[in-house]
């Protein structure tokens, strides 16, 4: 047979993208306004902000010394709380993804007509505001609530054992409020998967659980990174549900830099204790992205 | 699944895909009307039809993508009716090639095996990427290949499983016309080289008469006709198959008789004649049919057809030259317009319009349908057939 290899049809892509190409980048420029004024000066801002001198007030100004020792003061301090967060975190993302992965595949594969129907259920939550549902879980946590109660009675908890004021409440609470952010990138990688290509493995001798495990995961991965980046970073910052469900001995790092920012009004505490979280976070997110490997997704 | 061991015995025994009164309801909507039939080992089987006769629902109940209604389907004497995909001897080639994107050709082939724990994997992925000539494309994704590329991957993923039966729903229909008939060739080679049974659902008749053994012609859930595509072509037994499988003048015709040797009709007041074999009709109304190259044109009068049909009284309207062959359009008498190819073969004029002729063929070469049916039924494209 003739070898039918069809040339690459680059040259042609190349014209008719740098034909368009005067134009399209004129929509990016509202969305770099935005960011530069929004993102990119309050960012700037930040980190001036972080090396003040501590000595001076956000009533009498503050004065640049660039007191790179602030860095190790917030550090020495606050280690505790940077791990504290970081493993909350962690639980909290692995567990969204136990939980939103069969969510997502079910609305995915499985949902039918009642697809939109469960879309819109998953995203319900933020009609309400995020501070109003949270508190709503002290309630359901409470010492004399039914969750607290049931557990007494079945005896997995003692008798004077409380769900409130402890990790498990925070982690709860984290998981129950970025749920939907795992959820919504994995739906949408799994809904792009095509039906076919799992007949297909199934005609190749796969199991339904190879065919998963060999098709529509790796297929999916794109959502898994998506998902887990979307819940562990904003997991990383919380400290609504620290503050809400936890007591100080749950604190994370979001809670101190809340407190040095409004309470205590010790700003370049506050712009260091940022700064470091930013940097930590960017680095683990570049780490994973490229464990990840997403090059070898299509 | 034939196991090299006993490859001589399996095919002495017979390990023919076997249909028995299989249906398939989609609620009310029947896809496929109590279904029976045999497929040999070995052959090319092609079930031919236009979309929604059932031939890929068909395809997917023995490749196990659905379930039968009712009915059994058999590979040998395993019956395989509700066996999960993954338990069958059967591969498929899907329509939309359906390749793994997030896989190297290599993988892509390698995959059934790898699944069935194949330890020599490595070498017959290899091999079997020789045989589709993709070697030089093994560590490349399907995105980066053509889609001639893309259909023999898949060709070779399912192939390379030795399947007893294969199934190919549609390969070649994303291919353009040129890339077509060369992949046409190809698969009958593969096929005879491999002797696996290909079963090979398409809509295409001439895709299926050039690579089929056997042609099973479906309309409406139900097979039609069944038989080697001369047979079907040469002496269809209903309208659509004569329709659907090349083009046909359907002619009404009053039929006296038809238990002698010959059956004459009457065609408008001129009688023809119909080998019995060939005749698919009682005794009333019925559908004359001649395929328009089976017409010998000739000027009104010319000549003596002592042992040939007649139809006199033709007129030409319309003349196409199309190279290989001239095609007329020519009203008769009783105001029906029969197609008419002529063989480009240099040994006479072309006639012209409004030329007087008379037509004449064989009595070998036409067939008597049943007036019941509609002399529409199976027409690909808009033929003036009354």
């Amino acid at each position: 047979m003739t070898d039918v290899v069809t040339p690459t049809p680059t040259p042609v892509v190349d014209g008719e993208t740098s034909k368009r190409r005067g134009w399209g980048w004129l929509l990016l420029v509202p969305g770099m306004l935005w960011l530069a004024a929004f993102f990119m000066f309050p960012t700037v801002q930040l980190f001036f902000t972080s090396l003040y001198d501590p000595a001076g007030s956000y009533i009498e100004g503050y004065a640049m010394t660039w007191h790179f020792a602030n860095y190790l003061d917030a550090v020495t301090d606050t280690w505790n709380l940077f791990a504290r967060s970081f493993m909350y975190a962690g639980i909290t993302t692995v567990v969204c993804l136990i939980l939103g992965y069969p969510l997502a595949y079910a609305i995915a594969f499985k949902a039918g007509k009642w697809k939109n129907v469960m879309l819109v259920l998953v995203i319900a939550p933020f009609f309400t505001s995020f501070l109003l549902r949270t508190l709503s879980w002290r309630a359901i946590l409470a010492d004399e609530g039914p969750v607290t109660s049931f557990l007494q009675t079945i005896a997995i908890l003692p008798d004077d054992g409380r769900l409130l004021a402890t990790p498990i409440a925070v982690i709860a609470g984290l998981i129950y409020n970025f749920l939907p952010f795992m959820t919504l990138p994995l739906y949408a990688s799994l809904d792009k998967v095509d039906y076919r290509l799992i007949e297909a493995a199934g005609d190749l001798y796969s199991s339904p659980f190879t065919g998963f495990r060999k098709v529509t995961f790796p297929l999916s991965l794109p959502g898994v990174v998506s998902g887990t980046l979307l819940t562990f970073i904003p997991a990383c910052g919380d400290y609504i549900n620290a503050e809400l469900l936890g007591t100080p001995r749950e604190y994370m790092v979001g809670n101190r830099i809340q407190a040095a920012f409004l309470t205590e009004h010790n700003y370049p505490l506050a712009a260091s204790l940022s700064i470091i979280l930013m940097l930590i976070v960017l680095v683990m997110v570049i780490v994973y992205v490229r464990r990840a490997g997403t090059e070898e997704l299509v | 699944m034939s196991q090299s061991t006993d490859e001589a015995t399996s095919r002495s025994t017979g390990q023919d895909l076997r249909l028995e009164n299989v249906s398939k309801r989609f609620g009310d909507f029947v896809a496929v009307d109590d279904l029976t039939l045999t497929v040999p080992q070995g052959s090319f089987f092609a079930l031919l039809g236009p979309s929604g006769c059932g031939k890929t629902t068909t395809l997917r109940m023995v490749a196990g993508l659905e379930d039968p209604t009712v009915g059994q389907v058999f590979i040998g004497d395993d019956e395989i009716t509700h066996l999960r995909p993954y338990k069958r001897p059967v591969n498929t080639v899907f329509q939309s090639y359906a390749l793994f994107p997030h896989l190297t050709i290599f993988d892509n082939v390698a995959f059934g095996l790898r699944r069935r724990g194949d330890k020599d994997y490595k070498q017959k992925t290899r091999d079997m990427l020789e045989l589709v000539q993709l070697a030089p494309y093994a560590t490349r994704k399907p995105a980066q290949l053509s889609g001639g590329q893309q259909q023999r991957v898949a060709l070779g993923r399912a192939l390379i499983n030795q399947p007893g039966v294969l199934l190919l729903d549609e390969p070649l229909g994303a291919l353009d016309l040129k890339l077509r008939r060369q992949m046409q060739i190809e698969l009958k080679r593969i096929q005879t080289e491999i002797d696996v049974t290909f079963v090979h659902v398409t809509h295409d008749q001439e895709e299926a008469m050039t690579m089929a053994d056997t042609i099973a012609v479906m309309n409406h859930g139900v097979i039609e006709q069944m038989g080697a595509p001369g047979d079907l072509y040469e002496n269809p037994t209903t309208t659509f198959v004569a329709n659907f499988l090349g083009q046909s003048n359907l002619i009404m015709a009053d039929v006296n008789d038809v238990s002698g040797h010959v059956v004459v009709a009457d065609c408008h007041g001129q009688k023809v004649g119909v080998a019995r074999s060939r005749s698919h009709t009682k005794e009333g109304k019925g559908w004359l049919g001649v395929r328009p190259e089976k017409i010998f044109a000739s000027p009104a009068g010319s000549e003596d057809h002592r042992n040939a049909n007649v139809l006199t009284g033709g007129r030409i309207t319309d003349v196409s030259f199309v190279g290989v062959s001239t095609q007329y359009l020519v009203a008769m008498p009783w105001g029906q317009e029969l197609m008419v190819f002529e063989q480009n073969t240099g040994q006479r004029a072309q006639f012209k319009n409004g030329d007087e002729i008379d037509l004449a063929w064989s009595r070998d070469h036409a067939f008597l349908l049943d007036a019941e049916q509609d002399a529409h039924a199976g027409v690909i494209t808009p033929e003036d057939m009354e």
